[in-house]
């Protein structure tokens, strides 16, 4: 960062999202059992990774490689590793350090050879072979985790394209159910981006952010509690039933609040913590904390998805000028039982609702905000145009919603979702108890095209496109490149057979003699421009490839760890 | 990163290019699009909502 100009949005960031899975056929799913959700979501996983053209090969995918466990120590942040391994044994299941780890779905004996035969043979096979991590083109993980098909959109640098890449997931989605519904042999599936189920079950929609290691945990839990709680006012999905069986009846802004039980913790299936402590950067973790967020709801509409990341990254990098400079943010904004004002400010659509604070205030969900907002607003450059965009959003939505939420129909989401189930209320003369409203609930996230509610609010231009949509469409195979996921995906697209592996912070490339790993420690490495800096073509030939990569090395040279620039501030820059 | 506009509410009436779109001149008009959909909910709700909303069972993620 430049003296004097002010913080951005721009940071290492991205989204997970775990979808809702049923049998779409109403009668199969009577005859579910407890293996038959992880079932239908190694079908999803396997139809779209394995099957779908635009990934390649048929039956060939590239594995999910889990990393070292302990922290990388390369003070570069960049580093090419001669594998000591034959590429045939790459394959091969390894803990050694020195040697690529890879896929961990169960050891393997040798390279995965998929049968000839139809769609359903091949996803027999891999359901035998409990084939459930695939990375894609664009630079995603997709795969099966706990009993759902989970999205793990390519890291990123703005909001704008983590808008991209969490909209090109749900055609991801879309491209997976139709392959099964097209198959002959396999059930139809049906997916929803959603985060619960009414019936006591929630799964997740996580944020990723990288912050400066610097700022003490202390400072970044005391600041995101009431920001947390208050959040869903602008950016929550929006749910019906209150409570986490949704045992009583009524509407609330955010789907995860009654799920949240700990101010602080490491739990995200149990006794869910606002602040999750889990601290797996994914990169040089001496610089870098990552801030796993899982309070946030899976978000349709894309204004939503933009300021729940812009607004979120913003605050981090206040967070950061703040601890640099000795200086507090947010004062006395610090409420007296974050958790139960979480659900406070969620239950209350009026928004009249307010929640006390430790220094005898009582504040509204938009008053909070409103205070963040206005720590922020100084310290930032509004010349930089997405965070110009995300502080005058943020306020134009804030005046709307005070006066009167209803005007925020076409840009918030709870809103938007409110507005539906209210009209159809009106028209039916239905109470919040009516399982329609439910059912509207639950409609509004499917993803399949024809079914889904927020799909025809889109479609009929109730709610603005933030993105073109040949942007979304383009993103399914082509990675964001602004981050180390542009070699990731481009190294797959033009390398597939010799990407043995790839994770968020490894790429194993296997020539025809030897093999290689390349360590990527600082998500803006491997980025498109890096690579024109570098003069790295992803799409040459691997041996000159692998020579450019190793160049690289050289020129980048140990890492200036005095004047190393926060990551909140860095710019993707050559 | 490459700054690309940002084609989003509040600043100049949007673009709209997409093809779903089409039909002239008809912008973003929420309340009509909303209006409009209250028919295609009762279209396209499951026909059976209180058999559709139990059958929703999802175990837990994350």
């Amino acid at each position: 960062m430049s003296a004097g100009r002010g913080i951005t949005t721009a940071r290492a960031m991205g989204i997970e999202t775990e979808f809702g899975v049923l049998h779409a056929d109403l009668a199969d799913r009577a005859a579910t059992t407890a293996g038959s959700a992880i079932a239908l979501s190694h079908l999803v996983v396997g139809a779209y990774a394995l099957l779908d053209p635009a990934e390649g090969e048929r039956g060939r995918r590239v594995r999910w490689d889990y990393g070292d466990e302990s922290p990388l120590r390369d003070a570069r942040g960049f580093e090419i590793q001669r594998a000591a391994a034959h590429p045939t044994q790459l394959t091969d299941e390894t803990h050694d350090a020195h040697l690529p780890s890879v896929d961990l779905d169960q050891p393997l004996l040798g390279p995965e050879t998929p049968p000839e035969g139809d769609d359903a043979t091949v996803l027999a096979w891999a359901t035998r072979r409990s084939i459930g991590n695939a990375v894609l083109r664009n630079g995603a993980r997709w795969y099966v985790d706990h009993a759902h098909p989970e999205y793990s959109a390519p890291e990123v640098m703005r909001a704008r394209e983590a808008v991209v890449v969490d909209r090109a997931g749900e055609l991801i989605a879309q491209r997976a159910m139709a392959i099964l519904e097209a198959a002959e042999g396999v059930p139809a599936v049906a997916l929803y981006k959603n985060n619960t189920d009414g019936k006591g079950a929630s799964y997740g929609t996580h944020e990723n952010y990288l912050v400066d290691r610097d700022v003490p945990f202390e400072d970044l839990v005391a600041a995101l509690l009431p920001f947390f709680a208050s959040r869903p006012v602008l950016v929550g999905a929006g749910r019906v039933g209150l409570g986490t069986r949704g045992q009583e009846p009524g509407f609330q802004l955010s789907s995860r609040a009654d799920f949240l039980e700990a101010e602080v913790g490491l739990e995200t299936t149990l006794n869910r913590p606002l602040v999750n402590t889990r601290d797996e950067p994914h990169a040089d973790a001496r610089r870098f904390r990552r801030l796993h967020v899982i309070v946030g709801d899976a978000n349709l509409l894309e204004e939503s998805t933009f300021l729940k990341l812009g607004t979120t990254s913003l605050l981090l990098g206040a967070l950061e000028v703040a601890h640099r400079r000795g200086e507090g943010l947010l004062g006395d904004l610090a409420l007296v039982d974050p958790v139960a004002a979480a659900r406070t400010l969620s239950h209350d659509p009026s928004l009249r609702a307010t929640v006390p604070l430790r220094d005898g205030r009582a504040l509204t969900a938009v008053q909070i905000q409103r205070e963040v907002l206005a720590a922020i607003r100084p310290l930032a450059d509004t010349d930089d145009e997405e965070t110009a965009r995300v502080l005058d959003s943020w306020a134009e939505l804030l005046d709307l919603l005070e006066d009167d939420p209803m005007r925020a129909a076409d840009r918030v989401e709870w809103v938007a979702k409110l507005h539906l189930l209210q009209r159809y209320r009106d028209r039916h003369g239905l109470g919040w108890d009516d399982p329609r409203l439910q059912a509207i609930d639950l409609q509004f996230s499917d993803l399949r095209p024809g079914h889904g509610l927020f799909g025809k609010l889109r479609a009929s231009g109730a709610v603005p496109a933030l993105v073109e949509a040949g942007e979304v469409e383009a993103a399914v195979t082509t990675p964001p490149a602004s981050t180390r996921a542009h070699l990731r995906g481009r190294l797959i697209a033009a390398h597939g057979p010799a990407v043995p592996a790839a994770g968020w912070d490894t790429i194993t490339l296997a020539g025809p003699t030897t093999g290689h790993r390349l360590r990527l420690a600082d998500p803006t490495l491997g980025s498109a421009a890096w690579c024109a800096a570098h003069g790295v073509d992803p799409a040459a030939e691997l041996d000159t490839l692998v020579e450019a990569l190793g160049r690289a090395v050289d020129q980048d040279g140990p890492a200036p760890d005095t004047s190393r620039p926060a990551p909140g501030v860095q710019e993707d820059t050559p | 990163m490459s700054q690309q506009s940002l084609n989003a509410p509040g600043g100049e009436e949007p673009e709209q290019t997409g093809p779903e779109t089409t039909t002239g001149g008809q912008t973003f008009a929420s309340a009509q699009g909303a209006g409009d959909i209250l028919d295609e909910i009762d279209e396209v709700l499951e026909s059976n909502a209180e058999t559709f909303v139990r059958s929703f069972v999802q175990k837990g993620g994350e």
